[in-house]
């Protein structure tokens, strides 16, 4: 069983290191933690209450909550999608909380959805692993570093925004490995 | 009830002057903002959980959300078979049902 108080414990305490607020309304806040406590039962992982999950960590990956689009969102917005983490200006009731788009990409949305739908003609399980294979395959983890502040990461795409130095995704290079030189030599 | 071939929940209201059918998670705080907006409102409606629902009916209701030019986005509301509202929006709802 999940604790709903530590499920709003780390909430708080991710909204103070980033520099942001939990939403004010305590009634709109409990539906969500509750949702994130849902989410971290049935699958393992607190996805974002207001996306649809896949169940498959490789394809939800973006949407866990801190998810990868609330520092963008919440800087253009002054809330995330579900509005869990709102702006210090939201949060003092001078700006209002609007539903606001969605920024994950269709691709990815697509990505989770087409392994449902593939999996729905073969009911046999290696056929329906095969398709969950090749999938998974289509992702590409590669390294990152934050070329103002030096933040590594290994994941699919830079962040929107370094955690580190909040410098933008364009701040991002990705790191490749050449072959040792010397190997030619011996 | 279905939705063609989509399970749905039926809540009944005393306005029933509109069709009103909505996809929703049920995790999510905006829709359940949205079905207490409808209930206050006493507006019949049909929802869906679509977190709760087969993978073969998650799939149904992207194509149809798609087929309407809509965004994979929840709540999403479609009055008359014609208005589709993406988001928990207050005016716009008001004015697609007349209240």
């Amino acid at each position: 069983m999940i604790n709903l108080e530590r499920v709003r414990q780390r909430a708080e305490s991710d909204a103070k290191t980033s520099g942001y607020y939990l939403n004010p309304d305590q009634g709109f806040l409990n539906n969500l933690l509750d949702g994130l406590k849902r989410n971290e039962e049935r699958y393992g992982y607190p996805s974002c209450p207001c996306r649809l999950a896949s169940g498959k960590f490789e394809f939800d990956r973006d949407i866990i909550c801190p998810c990868d689009y609330r520092d963008p969102d919440v800087a253009e917005y002054g809330c995330c999608y579900c509005a869990l983490y709102v702006r210090k200006d939201v949060f003092e009731g001078k700006t209002s909380i609007q539903p606001i788009p969605e920024r994950r990409p269709r691709e990815k949305q697509d990505r989770a959805y087409a392994v449902s739908t593939e999996s729905l003609i073969p009911e046999r399980t290696s056929e329906r692993s095969d398709i969950e294979a090749k999938a998974s395959s289509q992702i590409k983890m590669k390294m990152w570093y934050c070329k103002q502040c030096g933040y590594v990461c290994f994941r699919e795409e830079p962040p929107y925004i370094c955690p580190i130095c909040k410098a933008k995704r364009e701040m991002f290079a990705e790191i490749t490995i050449h072959p040792e030189p010397h190997a030619f030599l011996t | 009830m279905a939705i063609g071939k989509i399970e749905s929940v039926k809540v009944s209201g005393r306005n029933n002057k509109h069709r009103v059918l909505l996809y929703a998670l049920s995790t999510c705080a905006w829709c359940r903002l949205t079905k207490q907006f409808l209930k206050d409102n006493k507006i019949e409606y049909e929802y869906v959980d679509v977190d709760l629902c087969s993978e073969k009916d998650q799939n149904r209701v992207k194509r149809d959300i798609l087929n309407r030019g809509g965004e994979i986005s929840y709540p999403t509301l479609i009055i008359d078979n014609k208005i589709l509202i993406t988001g928990f929006r207050k005016d716009k709802i008001r004015e697609a049902l007349e209240i």
